[in-house]
């Protein structure tokens, strides 16, 4: 018997970056909000406290702040000729859980996408002929152009006190910073961090090849900063725990360190953690949603939760398993294109180069979750692509992210993983290595998407999300490129040693990669090929609106996080601004 | 050699050099850390032999010759078990990992296509279980001896074959087998000293890692390009 609850103005599923910025708008215009997190709220003066927070093997390996894949997982295969497997442990993503989401957990690199990355479909057209893209990649433009969308990322690093140095001020390029990124209103809110030896050399030898080195733009204050909601964040402690830890320091820009606080003294915002949500109950013929259904993990109970405006804010698998689960529009098909929930699945193509350097101290445990430098010659189509066989990306960074043993242990190629010879590299190296990253952008591709799965189940006992999924020949092309240039600036820095890692080979969901997915619920023109309208808003349920990077169309060759952030206040803005004063499609479809 | 570190060898197998002997000497603190911690390194924690709360007097001895092989002791660091190895294997595998804690176990079951990662019925507790029956039976039938009873370039040899995937164990894939093992061990040398392994914080004195409170504010750009060291504290040093 299900309790069916007074209805509220909105409704929200999930509290992690977006939910928090979208209870935060809604509540502003005055609405009543309630926000339904299926995991725990954690207090993080106690959650992230010191000395427990520095414990690599509860946080890192036991994964304590993530989504337990005994509550809800995907299944995998690469090709639709496959059975798919569940994925039974986490290990190449690490979805989040709990009130902040993902937003607790991340390093902090907060990146905007370039206005080609916005425009993509037509500006690869337009310089190369759209002859040249291959038929079966997906990619598309975005709805909403850089320009329309600069003022919202602004604010989304407003938000969070990013550090960093602006390359481009309304047109004029800066010393210093990004020369390839789209213009910005103004500089970055907070300094760029200390950096690291590792970056230093990296910044030098990265110029010395002729690229434009600059500092990682980051969620990790370099001073104490009170955001525009009156929040205070404490200044960076390089402590070298970020990914995959709360902040102890309150110096990681979070849901916590931001909105939080404010959310929780609102009378109008009600958060219930453990709220689990099953189901979009969807009045078809009225194009609207009537009222959210979730499970109260604490006593079992079944509730019904009644709300004029309903806002999926559930990351990746949770916005396209409820759009699918609810039966809310049409199941993409890969055999024939059709349908559209579920599409254009994206993931990202990272990889590396290992390098040591036999006289440097690099002290590698000073670090934080974003600091690092960056050359973003080789993101995007900042540089030539024709001849080379590829589109896409990578910017190529070498980031002092902490040197945490059990995982941090670089030896040079070839050395054993066990045993006398391993354990003399082990000693002689741990303060030397370090790693070029290359964060590789990943195109659409038509075999590539999400759907139900036929045979196993969630504990709710609906079928789990069905990952269909495998690199492209396409993206690995991409990282064998873009690979080779960390490699040469490795080179460059004087290595003794360097070991060369791109991406090849077919999809594995044990090693760590990156928990950057995108897609399922792209955002487009076009109601055939998109989810989502510009505004973020269904184009078959008129009261529902989906944020994160679901509605990526494609993924760049960054960190989500910023065009996340920057599409939430869009959304927030339109409903604001347009839709509750006319509740109706915002564009006809 | 006193009985109890006799014991021990005879418990866990692969003996190697004591403790006292193996351990470098404590660096210097760089600085005062933030947080009271005591000033001088705790003393060695090995007691008089270890005890495990589920492990067997087999397996126990097993995963001795395994630490030990995998991380001898030498100049750098006491052996894997004198580290605590095994003991922390016996603690995660007593406690909610061994009982599969964060693993989706819903049926049916398939043997793993490439890609898809851990897809066994079996918790961890139980996976060990039967891989070390498997790997041990294996041993004896191919060189005559348990793991633990062979001399230290036999068990290489034996540890390397199942590296390799090339030791045949029933039932079970031999570097399925390794991988696991080779993360457990590598756990319990690295992690925080809280879980049983990692004594005296030796792994982290042999590469250099301070642990806690790591508070670098003030230091990454005082100490940039200039070798930061402290002697290493761990949780319990702050608790």
């Amino acid at each position: 018997m299900t309790r069916r609850l007074k209805e509220v103005d909105a409704v929200l599923v999930g509290m992690g970056w977006t939910g928090s910025i979208m209870a935060r708008e809604l509540s502003r215009a005055g609405l009543s909000v309630v926000g339904l997190e299926r995991g725990q709220d954690r207090k993080p003066a106690d959650a992230f406290a010191l000395p427990g927070i520095r414990d690599e093997l509860r946080y890192a390996l036991r994964q304590e702040l993530m989504l337990d894949p005994a509550v809800q997982t995907v299944t995998l295969r690469h090709d639709d000729s496959q059975i798919a497997q569940p994925v039974r442990r986490f290990g190449s993503f690490l979805p989040g859980d709990g009130v902040g989401g993902m937003g607790t957990h991340w390093n902090g690199q907060t990146y905007r996408f370039l206005p080609s990355d916005h425009k993509l479909r037509s500006h690869l057209s337009q310089r190369y002929g759209a002859k040249a893209i291959p038929e079966d990649m997906m990619i598309a433009d975005w709805p909403i152009g850089y320009d329309e969308l600069e003022g919202h990322y602004a604010r989304f690093e407003a938000l969070c006190g990013i550090s960093g140095k602006a390359g481009n001020i309304r047109g004029e390029i800066q010393e210093g910073g990004n020369p390839f990124e789209g213009w910005r209103s103004g500089e970055y809110p907070n300094k760029p961090l200390k950096s690291s030896q590792g970056g230093v050399l990296f910044a030098a030898a990265a110029k010395s090849l002729g690229y434009h080195p600059f500092p990682s733009p980051a969620a990790n204050a370099s001073n104490p900063y009170t955001n525009p909601e009156g929040v205070k964040l404490g200044g960076c402690q390089y402590c070298g725990h970020c990914e995959r830890f709360g902040c102890e320091a309150d110096a990681k820009a979070s849901p916590q360190t931001t909105l939080l606080p404010v959310l929780a003294k609102d009378p109008r915002v009600e958060i219930r953690d453990l709220a689990y949500v099953s189901k979009l109950n969807y009045d078809r013929k009225a194009k609207r949603i009537t009222s959210v259904t979730y499970v109260d993990l604490r006593t079992g109970e079944e509730l019904e939760q009644p709300a004029g405006l309903v806002i999926l804010s559930a990351w990746v698998f949770g916005n396209t398993h409820l759009m699918l689960h609810s039966g809310i529009g049409t199941a993409y098909d890969a055999k024939t294109g059709k349908g559209t929930v579920g599409r254009n699945y994206c993931y990202q193509i990272n990889s590396g180069a290992q390098l040591f350097l036999e006289n440097e101290e690099l002290n590698p445990f000073m670090g934080t979750g974003a600091l690092g430098m960056v050359i973003d010659d080789f993101n995007g189509d900042n540089f030539d692509h024709s001849g080379l066989g590829f589109f896409g990306g990578g910017y190529v960074t070498l980031n002092t992210l902490g040197a945490r043993p059990i995982s941090f242990r670089p030896v040079p190629p070839g050395t054993p993983a066990w045993g006398k010879e391993w354990k003399a590299a082990t000693a002689k190296w741990y303060r030397h290595g370090a790693t070029i990253s290359v964060q590789g952008s990943n195109y659409a591709s038509r075999g590539n998407h999400l759907d139900l799965d036929p045979t196993y189940r969630d504990p709710l006992g609906r079928p789990l999300l069905r990952m269909t999924y495998n690199f492209t020949d396409n993206d690995r092309k991409m990282s064998a490129f873009v690979t080779g240039k960390a490699a040469e600036i490795a080179k460059a820095m004087g290595a003794q040693h360097v070991g060369v890692r791109a991406r090849s080979g077919d999809f594995d969901v044990v090693p760590y990669q990156t928990s950057h997915n995108t897609g399922g619920t792209p955002m487009g023109s076009d109601p055939h090929t998109s989810v989502v309208n510009r505004y973020l808003q269904s184009w078959d349920a008129h009261n529902l609106f989906v944020l994160g990077s679901s509605v990526f169309p494609q993924n760049a060759g960054y960190n989500p996080t910023g065009a996340v952030g920057a599409l939430a206040y869009w959304a927030a803005d339109a409903i604001v601004g347009k839709y509750l004063k006319n509740p109706s499609a915002l564009i006809p479809a | 050699m006193s009985d109890a570190i006799q014991r021990r060898q005879f418990l866990i197998g692969a003996g190697g050099a004591t403790l006292a002997a193996a351990v470098p000497p404590a660096a210097p603190a760089a600085e005062t850390p933030l947080l009271s911690a005591p000033s001088q390194p705790a003393a060695p924690q090995q007691a008089a032999g270890d005890s495990f709360q589920i492990l067997s007097a087999a397996e126990a001895a097993f995963l001795g010759a395994v630490a030990d092989t995998m991380i001898p002791a030498d100049g750098l660091s006491p052996s894997g078990s004198d580290c605590g190895v095994v003991v922390y294997i016996d603690r995660q595998l007593a406690g909610a990992y061994g009982a599969g804690s964060r693993i989706y176990t819903a049926g049916p079951f398939q043997p793993p296509q490439r890609g898809t990662g851990w897809q066994s019925p079996l918790p961890p507790l139980g996976f060990f279980r039967a891989g070390i029956a498997a790997a041990d039976h294996w041993c004896v039938a191919t060189y005559g001896h348990s793991l633990d009873h062979l001399d230290e370039a036999g068990r290489i040899v034996a540890l390397k074959a199942m590296e390799k995937g090339e030791a045949s164990f029933q039932g079970i894939a031999s570097k399925l087998f390794f991988v696991e093992l080779l993360q457990l061990v590598m756990e319990g040398f690295f992690s925080d000293p809280i879980y049983g392994g990692n004594r005296d914080k030796a792994s982290w004195r042999m590469v250099g890692y301070p642990g806690l409170p790591a508070t670098y504010r003030e230091k990454i750009e005082a100490w940039r390009g200039k070798r930061y060291e402290q002697d290493p504290q761990s949780i319990a040093d702050f608790s």
